[in-house]
């Protein structure tokens, strides 16, 4: 293989890696972004949906196959169950801490974390779960460099998604409310703003984004299991803050530059795959140093 | 924290009671002195009679609340939030195995080169982002956590994926400190150790200093303590503590591996903090022995103790957010 072409197929995997980490990436950022809270249990709620996503599909496999269609409703039916889960967990843990020291309600993300991560280990008794949608090998050649479709699907949906979100929150009544949320929550009440419901919406997108990807990756890479959301949750949290956390277009842009320095990344001769991890962590820990408002965020006054 | 008009000045803080309400508070008089000395010698006699399974699970619990006590002094004491406090005890752990098994270093000979290696890796990992906001400082410092065991997996000089075996048990004056009841006895005094260090720091000036810094931070600054140094300090002192129990770790198993050191035990850790009520040393010391012996005595449930676990340690949180046994002090 030519260096072209080396870094050609770099660059799709780059972006398919990307897409993962835009779409949980804007979860993290939105609530974020509302409620000024890190809910370090997003990853988890993305591996949530990656197994609801594969229960999904066990049940639409009789009428629709487990093939494209099938896929896709699954992750439809993951975005909304794990959605209104993402909501009642916001309902239960941290409505009621909104008003707590910032401490304690970190540490309650982290206990939510752990009680999702143990509950489905405790279900699935900690295997790897073989997800496995009959959606073929088949791809196109492009010159030298191919492309699966399945990565082609997974861009294009994410892509959708996105798009979708962007429109959502530019275009609607919801959108607009959770705008103003995000800028001013007191003075957004004092409006007509129903806080709460905005809230819950937030809570709503953003975990069904995060259910979306986690099954498209359930999908894409065949296998699930408990701990599947750890390390992408570090990995979007990274992505929103090179981004700029709290900017919506800074996490999908911040997931996709993510990924493509990560697949870039173990080229560089004694990087590698095995360090592919630190890497990553140690763009995030430059990034907090030297720039902490991210590419497309705004300075924002230190809160503590 | 202000004072009325009117009110006593700073003299009166000597003889008010310890904000933190902690052991120094439970120390005060000499009946109460009386009675730690009898925990401390029922500790001592005791914990052989229990059999070898409970002396090593005891032993487990003081390792973890030597490590909660130095993570309390960073969470409890400054309010940073560290999610990666496994990297300092790795920093320790690994010191003493490299140096004894490599380079045939005498084990006591190698604590000061491991707690140096910890003020070192404090200095590196703190120094730039102590100026950063606290959800930013966790995430930071879970990411230099997994640097830290992502690199032990993958050096050589680390033994990658397998790790260090075979280090030696040191002597200490023609005492071969081998046995499990051996490594108790170590572990209760560094524990006392431990323990005392930390009552005196919180009331020193750097433990009022962080007093102030956790509660308001600017107040603090413009009363002229620099905030990023006090931060620094407790820090630093937490990892001397990490690396410390990482170093007599090393020595009790005779061999480490890259799981030893994984975010899950930076959470146990953490745990350990909060459950019992951070700030608060007898609170720390609770909250360890409930995190060791927690899931020992949970075992019946199998697969389904962890969970039990943490939807307990939410609970907990959700209903008591300062920890079972908090802190005197407000918040």
């Amino acid at each position: 293989m030519t260096l072209t072409t080396i870094l050609l197929q770099q660059l799709v995997n780059g972006l398919v890696l990307g897409s993962f980490y835009a779409l949980v990436a804007l979860g993290y950022t939105m609530v974020f972004g509302v409620v000024k809270l890190l809910n370090f249990a997003h990853g988890d709620l993305y591996m949530v949906g990656a197994f609801i996503g594969l229960l999904a599909l066990s049940l639409v496999a009789g009428a629709v196959g487990t093939s494209w269609v099938g896929v896709g409703l699954a992750i439809l039916l993951s975005m909304l169950a794990v959605g209104f889960f993402g909501v009642f967990i916001e309902r239960i843990a941290y409505a009621p801490m909104l008003k707590a020291p910032r401490l304690s309600i970190l540490i309650t993300a982290l206990a939510v974390s752990l009680v999702l991560q143990n509950g489905v280990l405790s279900l699935t008794g900690g295997q790897v779960m073989p997800f496995s949608p009959k959606l073929g090998f088949a791809g196109i050649n492009l010159g030298d460099i191919f492309i699966n479709y399945k990565q082609i699907a997974l861009a294009g949906a994410a892509a959708v998604l996105m798009l979708a979100l962007e429109l959502f929150v530019s275009r609607t009544q919801y959108g607009r409310a959770m705008r103003a949320v995000s800028v001013d929550k007191d003075m957004s009440e004092l409006m007509g703003i129903d806080v709460n419901r905005i809230i819950a919406v937030t809570f709503f997108v953003g975990t069904a984004l995060a259910a979306a990807a986690g099954t498209m990756a359930g999908a894409y890479y065949g296998s699930i299991w408990y701990f599947m959301g750890f390390l992408i949750g570090l990995k979007a949290f990274t992505a929103a803050v090179i981004g700029g956390i709290g900017s919506i277009p800074g996490a999908m842009l911040g997931g996709l530059v993510l990924g493509l320095l990560e697949s870039f990344g173990t080229q560089i001769p004694g990087i590698g795959s095995a360090w592919k991890d630190v890497f990553s962590f140690s763009v995030l820990i430059l990034v907090l140093v030297f720039k902490p408002t991210g590419l497309l965020g705004k300075s924002e006054q230190e809160r503590m | 924290m202000a004072l009325e008009p009117g009110s006593p000045g700073p003299q009166s803080v000597v003889s008010r009671p310890s904000a933190w309400g902690g052991l120094g508070l439970l120390l005060d008089t000499p009946a109460k002195r009386a009675a730690a000395i009898v925990v401390i010698l029922a500790a001592m006699v005791a914990a052989p009679l229990l059999g070898p399974y409970a002396v090593v699970i005891l032993t487990n619990a003081l390792l973890y609340t030597i490590l909660a006590l130095g993570l309390n002094i960073v969470v409890g004491y400054a309010g940073l939030l560290d999610l990666g406090y496994a990297a300092f005890f790795a920093v320790g752990a690994y010191s003493v195995g490299i140096l004894t098994t490599v380079f045939g270093w005498n084990f006591w000979a190698t604590i000061p080169v491991a707690v140096l290696a910890a003020v070192c890796a404090g200095i590196i990992i703190g120094g730039p982002t102590l100026r950063l906001r606290s959800d930013y400082l966790a995430i930071v410092t879970l990411g230099f956590g997994e640097i830290v065991r992502i690199a032990a997996r993958n050096l050589q000089i680390t033994g990658a994926a397998s790790g260090i075996s075979g280090i030696e048990q040191p002597w200490l004056f023609g005492w071969h400190i081998a046995g499990s009841t051996d490594f108790y006895y170590v572990f209760l005094l560094l524990a006392v150790i431990g323990i005392f260090v930390s009552v005196r720091l919180a009331r020193s000036r750097l433990g009022r200093a962080w007093l102030y810094v956790r509660h308001d931070e600017d107040a603090a600054e413009a009363m002229g303590i620099d905030r990023v140094r006090v931060k620094l300090a407790a820090y630093i002192i937490g990892a001397i503590y990490g690396a410390i129990g990482g170093a007599f770790f090393a020595v009790n198993f005779t061999a480490i591996s890259p799981q030893s050191f994984s975010f899950q035990q930076s959470t146990l850790f953490l745990m350990a903090v909060i459950l019992g009520g951070m700030g608060k040393i007898p609170g720390v010391i609770l909250g360890a022995f409930i995190v060791v012996l927690g899931p020992e005595l949970l075992r019946d449930l199998g697969s389904f103790r962890y969970l039990v676990f943490a939807v307990g340690l939410l609970l907990i949180m959700l209903f008591r957010p300062s920890g079972i046994w908090p802190s005197g002090a407000k918040r």
